[in-house]
């Protein structure tokens, strides 16, 4: 029946686009991204085997078992197939999620290591900012009454606060490359979604929260950093970059930055 | 030899059987008792908000509200309403119909001075000053309360329906099911009540 | 073995109104729920229709875009808050108006009775009810288009502060995301009204004979439908109040405090939880989707059966599959809240259980092949739609194994990785079994015909578009293309996206208009389709015994007994290759 070679070639064709990666991943710029990249190839592998299985059976018995005038077999079920089959499965699937375990935890159960970059990220509709502690380590204090938007404050810095003399304030993210990086996640207004798919890392922004995220990102580069959890009519407009530089050139980045405060 | 003694008409019809009065009887149950799970639920909902939001306040926004000494008055009124209508239940069962009466417009009465009071708990609050959005604690008593209100407002309905039959002498057999309905979701919307006033006191 | 009927037999309604606008008839009442399903799918496919068309012109002026919406569309291009209100009403009235209402209220008003052998549904009165409740809730929801603002942009998920803090977050959050709360309010109302007459009839008014265990399938999964919507939408409903109050109240349940929006210090609300929305919202958005999938899974399961003249394969199995699917339902709505910023370790138990889930679907899935194998399987149109809804759940159930997994979500949240695995799951194979659904009980409902060549015709044309439209999805999710997004032009990597957008543009409008087929066939069959058997498809349950279209009180005042199973197909020595129900044993043996 016409019906079993269409599911195979769409069966064939999905395949090869996976086999293929005709459209895929950027490259990993850290380890945990190459150990995301692995554990996608493992479910891929795994999900692939089954799909490719599961369509080829259900094209094969409509092919083999079309009416023919005769009688059909006659059976209930078989509970020893069930039951090997719902085994494997569920074996399969769990384990999946075990090996998994490891990243989620690197990312989400471990604190970030003493010695990061802190950085404060403030999303809002619709961009990124950034701010950095500058050499004294702290962020100087905010109010909301103080933000100026048009004058490049979109914190609203308290002038009188001398921890944030030095705060270093940037539309982009600049990182060194091979250090841990700690970011703060605050958002003035709605919920925004920091993600770096270089980094295969993402985070939601939720206001009234402040939210960690650390990672180390390990090759020099300008990866972009589009918003993503639907924020208002400007959500497709809300992109910033994370420029991945040596350290001295970070370095040499910042000074530049507060000689031009 | 004489024959097993006629059944009584308990109101549930033949067993078995998927029609007459007994399942319409059956029906009518698993019909409320479906009412009441999805009543649960959204209580529940509205009670994980209220743990969550509690938890919450670190801002030291929850402030416990100065809860109007009427609740207590009301919720009298209500235990008393609920009492009853059972006993009403237990006098039709009897076959006393004008005491069934009595007792179930009295019990309705009360259901609808039982919303009374709680309009005046709500005036009495806001005179206080306190009102839906002034914090945590008094928005959720708003919600509670009125969502409770509702429910009364539905039981109330029916309430009156039934002592307007009684009172028309329309009460036949079938009526019973509405009776014990009826009476089942009052008695719920009671429950209900006392644990909320559990947690307001508590907690709120 | 006749007994006396009750409350709804012998009093065929007259007059037009009673008969077909306010009928106490679940058959009626099914039919106009289909037909306002119907309705809804046009409408929102006409919205998928216009967003696919913006996200790969986006600067293209069209005249009557501002014809249609002066303000929203100036000048004929589409604003991207327009873009993001039609993607909004497009989720919104799929999701409720079509997917939750024509498989269960649809399909389950007409056939639940029949099935189990009832004269009409428990309550008949609050069946009719519901619909027009429903009907209302439509209208609140399409009203929303035409307020100051327009429609909500928030989604279908409305996450606050977005949708929480009133217009100052962008167009339509002002009356349009109110009214979009109020219809949702009139649908879970609605929706509870459907539950309780489903559950009560399900459980009570089973005809003599008729255990659980002998149920067809699809009466299974209209009952485990009831419950998750039931219990879910209660709390769909609280949620919505609590929002509601947030925007219009002053309180502060989901609005944190030191908000500043567009220039605005939002200065009274203190200390709410956005993510409090979230798990109150997901706790009813994941048992939805089962409500969406599980009576598609029951007509598959039919169909299968009788197209192959075989029964279910492991028929019990099945049974506890959609009890687990079910039950498991409720306990993994974290999973579309991985990257929220709540508690890791959930996380983490949600992605187990989440993996559990996909145990009873893949159980199915392997029944059901287990039922084709050995199989004489007729291509019917119907039958070509249930195995169509094979291959798509497969695709889009495998989809959620790497969603599943918050490490690998870590990258694909939010992407259109998940939109892909979603519209393989609910746009395509759930609407499958609605297609399998119309054309295997169309005779049943109008005592004519459907043509099979436009069938044919209709679903090769529809099962290859929709492969074509939503598998690109996942490739281009997999190179980082975020979803909501209007316009892609912002976003440097997304430059390769760009032909696999278009090749699905180009994919929907094709596939979209095969759907005129579907329309076409479905009103000419109503009127001029050859006339129906009793039982065209030599079917074994309940519907079948009863003329095409059935008597007013379905049995004609005789209520059925039931002997067998709802699958007695070739039972060997058996004279036909089927079994009806209500067949008593002695006669298959004197059939020697």
């Amino acid at each position: 029946m016409l019906l079993a070679p269409v599911v195979w070639v769409l069966t064939v064709v999905i395949c090869y686009f996976f086999i293929a990666k005709t459209w895929w991943f950027p490259p990993p710029i850290n380890a945990h991204g190459v150990a995301y990249d692995t554990q996608f190839m493992r479910t891929l592998i795994v999900v692939g085997i089954i799909f490719f299985l599961a369509q080829f059976a259900l094209g094969w018995v409509i092919w083999k078992f079309r009416n023919d005038g005769g009688r059909a077999s006659h059976s209930h079920g078989n509970n020893k197939l069930e039951t090997l089959w719902t085994s494997a499965t569920a074996l399969l699937f769990l384990g999946l999620v075990v090996m998994g375990t490891k990243i989620w935890a690197g990312v989400h159960f471990d604190e970030a290591p003493p010695d990061s970059v802190q950085i404060e990220v403030m999303a809002k509709q619709f961009a990124f900012n950034f701010r950095y502690p500058g050499a004294d380590g702290k962020f100087g204090h905010t109010e909301l009454r103080l933000i100026n938007d048009a004058n490049g404050d979109p914190f609203g810095m308290d002038p009188k606060d001398p921890a944030g003399k030095d705060d270093i304030l940037s539309a982009s993210l600049k990182v060194p490359a091979g250090k841990s990086i700690k970011l703060i996640l605050h958002s003035r207004d709605v919920i925004h979604n920091f993600f770096v798919p270089e980094l295969r890392m993402k985070q939601d922004i939720v206001p009234g929260m402040e939210i960690p995220l650390h990672f180390q990102a390990d090759k020099i580069g300008v990866y972009e950093v589009p918003c993503s959890e639907l924020c208002g009519l400007g959500h497709f407009q809300m992109h910033t970059t994370m420029q991945v530089m040596s350290e001295s050139d970070f370095e040499q980045w910042k000074q530049q930055q507060l000689a031009n405060r | 030899m004489q024959g097993p003694p006629p059944p009584i008409d308990t109101g549930w019809g033949g067993e078995g059987d998927s029609s007459g009065r007994g399942a319409d009887r059956r029906a009518s149950f698993t019909g409320l008792f479906v009412l009441l799970a999805a009543c649960t639920m959204a209580f529940a909902a509205l009670s994980s908000a209220f743990v969550v939001r509690r938890g919450l306040s670190d801002m030291n926004d929850w402030v416990s509200i100065g809860k109007p000494p009427i609740l207590f008055v009301n919720t009298a009124v209500l235990l008393l309403s609920s009492f009853l209508l059972d006993a009403s239940r237990r006098a039709l069962k009897a076959g006393a119909r004008s005491r069934f009466n009595l007792y179930w417009s009295a019990a309705t009465g009360l259901g609808i001075l039982f919303l009374a009071g709680q309009a005046f708990a709500w005036y009495q609050l806001r005179q206080a000053g306190i009102f839906i959005a002034t914090n945590p604690a008094s928005s959720f008593f708003y919600v509670f309360t009125a969502a409770h209100a509702f429910h009364i407002l539905g039981g109330v309905a029916a309430l009156v329906y039934v002592d307007v039959q009684a009172l028309r002498l329309r009460l036949g057999p079938a009526k019973r099911t509405a009776i014990d309905v009826t009476a089942i979701f009052w008695h719920f919307l009671d429950g209900l009540w006392l644990y909320l006033m559990v947690l307001f006191y508590v907690w709120g | 073995m006749a007994s006396p009927s009750t409350h709804t037999a012998h009093h065929a309604p007259q007059g037009f109104i009673r008969k077909y606008i306010f009928s106490l008839d679940h058959k009626v009442i099914g039919i106009q729920y289909y037909f306002l399903g119907l309705f809804s799918v046009f409408l929102g496919m006409s919205l998928s229709l216009l967003m696919r068309f913006h996200m790969v012109n986006p600067n293209v002026v069209v005249k009557w875009f501002a014809t249609l919406w002066p303000t929203a569309a100036a000048g004929g291009i589409m604003t991207p808050e327009l873009y993001l209100s039609l993607m909004t009403m497009h989720g919104t009235i799929m999701v409720f108006f079509v997917l939750t209402t024509v498989p269960q209220s649809g399909f389950g008003n007409y056939f639940l009775p029949i099935q189990i052998g009832a004269e009409d549904m428990a309550f008949p009165v609050l069946n009719m009810m519901s619909f027009w409740t429903t009907f209302l809730a439509l209208v609140v929801m399409v009203a929303a288009f035409f307020v100051q603002g327009g429609a909500p942009l928030s989604g279908w998920t409305a996450y606050p502060p977005l949708s929480g803090a009133g217009p100052l977050t962008g167009p339509g959050e002002g009356m349009g995301q109110n009214l979009w709360i109020l219809s949702i309010a009139i649908f879970c109302g609605a929706s509870l009204m459907g539950a309780i007459n489903f559950i009560a009839t399900t459980v009570d008014l089973r005809c003599k004979g008729m255990t659980l265990m002998r149920m067809p399938l699809t009466c299974w999964t209209w009952l485990v439908t009831a419950i998750l919507g039931l219990l879910g939408f209660a709390v769909l409903l609280s949620a919505g109040v609590l929002l509601l109050l947030d925007r219009i109240a002053g309180t502060s349940f989901f609005l944190p405090a030191g908000m500043f929006i567009n220039d605005h210090i939002i200065a009274n609300h203190k200390g709410g939880s956005p993510l409090l929305w979230q798990h109150l919202f997901w706790f009813f958005g994941h048992p939805e989707v089962y409500i969406a999938i599980l009576p598609g899974m029951g007509v598959t399961s039919q169909l299968l059966s009788t197209f192959s003249r075989k029964p279910v394969f492991g028929y019990k199995a099945m049974v506890y599959a959609i009890l687990s699917i079910g039950f498991l339902g409720f306990l993994v709505w974290g999973h579309h809240m991985f990257m929220s910023g709540m508690n890791p370790y959930s996380a983490m138990a949600f992605s187990v259980l989440t993996m559990c889930i996909g145990v009873p679907s893949a159980i199915k899935t392997f029944n059901w092949i287990g039922t084709l194998w050995g199989g004489k399987i007729h291509f019917d149109t119907a039958m070509l739609f249930a195995l169509g809804f094979v291959s798509l759940f497969v695709t889009g159930g495998v989809s959620g194994i790497f969603l599943g997994q918050p490490a690998l979500d870590l990258y694909f949240h939010d992407t259109y990785f998940v939109v892909g695995h979603f519209h393989m799951i609910m746009g395509v194979a759930a609407i499958f079994g609605m297609f399998a659904g119309t054309f295997y009980w169309f005779p049943k409902m109008f005592g004519r015909m459907m043509n099979e060549t436009l069938g044919k015709i209709h679903f090769y044309l529809t099962f290859i578009g929709v492969y074509c439209i939503f598998t690109p999805m996942h490739y281009v999710g997999i190179m980082g293309n975020p979803r909501r997004y209007s316009d892609f032009s912002n976003v440097g990597y997304l430059a390769n996206a760009m032909p696999l957008h278009q090749f699905m543009t180009y994919a929907a409008f094709v596939t979209a208009t095969a759907q005129l087929i579907f329309l076409f066939n479905l009103i000419w069959s109503i009127r001029k389709g050859a006339k129906a058997p009793v039982n065209p498809w030599n079917s074994t349950t309940l519907e079948w015994t009863v003329p095409s279209p059935p008597p007013f009180d379905n049995f004609g005042g005789v209520h059925p007994v039931v002997y067998r199973g709802a699958y007695e197909y070739s039972v060997p020595g058996a004279p036909t290759d089927f079994i009806m129900q209500t067949v008593p044993p002695q006669v298959i043996a004197q059939g020697d």
